[in-house]
């Protein structure tokens, strides 16, 4: 039976939305070909979450935290195991570290940052963003396995209503040709634009750094992430993390508000696939409305504050 | 201290991107080509390396001839020795791009192979970390600083809301994000230098690699298309700020469904 292979990762004791992600796109490309859904973790208690989102069984490996080489071995351990046709990894840090080291390993064709998996004629075809989201290419895997790292937030994550996926223990030589000496963990309790379903953007329109807390607030109040523009960051406004674009962080969530943000073409590259865009910007030629949704010409120091308070109104109801 | 830094040569960032007539690559008529940007990044890095410790900087790149104008580019901001492999580069999947480099670097003394984290334009982020697994070395992917004595490398990676602070033996792969430092322009002197540098130019059948090797082998290019134009978008005006508040609310309740 062809086997769709999902590498799984846990945080605070729950897969993340990228795992998540990966294994339900994962479950309709299995069974597409009547085949089965597998997931890989290096923690017994993702059975409960791998399962829930289609997975019959967890390979696990008891590698501990990530690392290249190790993750690398291991994962081609579960690989062998479960004779994998299709092997998914959600675009994280780690996903994006470890597929291209694990398809030279095995000598076979991975896409990344692909929004879009299906079967043509027996191959794995993808779609992916190129040239900062101004295109789109489709290409085709081969190889056994095919592999491909899954963009966050392009796939919904599905229940399959099922119970725990059944362990199987893998266990693969230890190799590390590097050590983690430290993880320094930046502006602790805020949350990443990475996997944000909602993301409020500020830029220079924002006219000084300490601005910044009118797209706090909003953020806070709506739920979501906080991004930046390149020029903000640059400032020194805020930090690195929350840069969203060509030299930040590519992200597509459900909702995007970008306040003060001219939406250059760098900037756009960051954000252009997300699925509602709504500007605010006082120029009515900037280029951030050519692919707003709803875009409004106005001063953001009023409308973002009034904006704030609708929000608080909406959730109290 | 001797670095290769792998240059791939891109689009300017500000293309308008037009598909070309085969319905696969891009037009090329009109389209400047830059150094990759995070390129850059990783081209600084070395030669601040070599500045302070000595030792050459290689720079590396793989495609058609116009790629020589990015070597050259790179050798007047201070690298000091530059190898083209000459080929198809356009229609090499990213495994064969790394075999091609991986074997190049093996013919360069080095202690560092530097990588953008992305070539701008693919948008793969694929080919460093390729080329550390083909020549078996340690990779500390998306960094945002550096530093290297004694035959090791420390090396800041960013990941989600953390960095993580990884230690290798040399040789080893880095590849570079923005935020390592800040690249010079070339200047004048650099320039000049750079001119009196012989741009070293292989084959791959130099490099013992066959086209069959390198050529779509594992990812086949099926089409590339624009994206559809954003059709239905509104703009209404802001003025009075609590009509535009409350639009704006219910856009994001009834059609992002976000509340
Ligand atoms: C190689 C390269 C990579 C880059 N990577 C990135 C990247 O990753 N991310 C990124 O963002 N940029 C990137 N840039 C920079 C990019 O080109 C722009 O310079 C940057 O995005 C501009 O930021 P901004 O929109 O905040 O500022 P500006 O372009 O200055 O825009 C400010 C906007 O605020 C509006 N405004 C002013 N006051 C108000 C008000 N009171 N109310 C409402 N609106 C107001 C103005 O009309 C204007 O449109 C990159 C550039 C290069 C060359
Ligand atoms: N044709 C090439 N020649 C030299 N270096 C390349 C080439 N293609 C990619 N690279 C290097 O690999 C990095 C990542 O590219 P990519 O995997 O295409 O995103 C780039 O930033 C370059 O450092």
């Amino acid at each position: 039976m062809p086997s769709v292979l999902v590498f799984c990762e846990v945080q605070d004791n729950k897969l993340k939305k990228a795992s998540r992600e990966a294994l339900s796109i994962g479950r309709k490309l299995a069974e597409a070909v009547a085949g089965e859904l597998v997931a890989f973790a290096t923690d017994r208690s993702a059975a409960g979450d791998a399962g829930r989102y289609g997975a019959k069984k967890l390979y696990v490996a008891g590698t501990g935290s990530y690392n290249t080489e190790s993750y690398t071995a291991a994962m081609k351990a579960a690989i062998d195991q479960s004779a994998a046709s299709v092997v998914l990894l959600g675009g994280t840090s780690n996903g994006r570290d470890l597929a291209p080291r694990l398809a030279a390993r095995l000598n076979v064709g991975v896409a990344s940052d692909v929004d879009r998996l299906e079967w043509a004629e027996g191959k794995l075809r993808a779609r992916r963003p190129v040239y900062s989201g101004k295109a789109f290419a489709t290409v085709e895997i081969s190889g056994t396995p095919a592999i491909a790292t899954t963009r966050i937030n392009a796939f919904p994550a599905e229940e399959s209503g099922q119970g725990p996926a059944e362990v199987v223990e893998i266990s693969a030589p230890p190799d590390s040709k590097t050590k983690v000496v430290e993880t320094k963990v930046a502006e602790s309790g805020e949350l990443s634009i990475a996997e944000a379903d909602i993301i409020v953007s500020g830029g220079r329109g924002l006219k000084e750094g300490a601005n910044f807390s009118l797209i706090r607030d909003l953020a806070h109040a709506i739920g979501g992430a906080v991004g930046a523009s390149r020029a903000t960051v640059d400032a020194g406004w805020i930090d690195h993390q929350h840069q969203v674009g060509q030299t930040g962080r590519v992200v597509s969530p459900n909702l995007y508000i970008a306040a003060g943000v001219s939406g250059a073409i760098q900037h756009l590259a960051g954000m252009s696939t997300s699925k509602h865009i709504v500007a605010i910007n006082k120029d009515p030629e900037a280029p951030i409305f050519r692919i707003a949704d709803l875009g409004i010409v106005g001063d953001l120091f009023t409308i973002v504050p009034a904006l704030t308070d609708e929000v608080k109104k909406a959730k109290a109801h | 201290m001797n670095s290769v830094v792998c240059i791939a040569q891109v689009p300017d960032t500000e293309s308008r991107i037009k598909i070309g007539g085969d319905g696969r690559h891009i037009d090329e008529t009109g389209i400047k080509y830059i150094v990759s940007p995070f390129d850059e990044y990783a081209l600084e890095e070395a030669i601040r390396l070599k500045e302070k410790q000595g030792g050459d900087v290689t720079v590396l790149g793989f495609g058609p001839d116009r790629v020589q104008q990015a070597l050259r580019e790179s050798l007047a901001r201070g690298a000091t020795r530059a190898l083209h492999v000459k080929g198809d580069s356009d229609n090499a999947d990213s495994l064969g791009i790394a075999r091609v480099l991986a074997a190049a670097i093996r013919s360069v003394p080095h202690d560092l192979v530097f990588f953008g984290k992305q070539g701008v334009g693919t948008d793969n982020s694929l080919v460093g970390p390729m080329v550390a697994e083909l020549l078996g070395y340690p990779q500390i992917n998306v960094v945002t600083h550096l530093e290297a004595a004694d035959g090791n490398v420390t090396g800041h990676r960013e990941i989600e809301g953390a960095e993580e602070v990884i230690e290798a033996a040399m040789p080893a792969v880095i590849t570079a994000q923005k935020g390592l430092n800040e690249p010079r322009y070339a200047s004048l002197k650099g320039i000049m230098a750079a001119k009196k540098i012989v741009i070293e130019t292989k084959s791959i059948t130099d490099l013992g690699l066959a086209d069959s090797d390198i050529i779509n082998q594992r990812v086949t290019l099926v089409s590339l298309a624009l994206p559809p134009d954003k059709s239905g978008g509104r703009k209404i005006d802001g003025a009075d700020p609590l009509a535009a508040a409350k639009e704006i609310v219910r856009y994001i309740k009834e059609e992002a469904k976000a509340l």
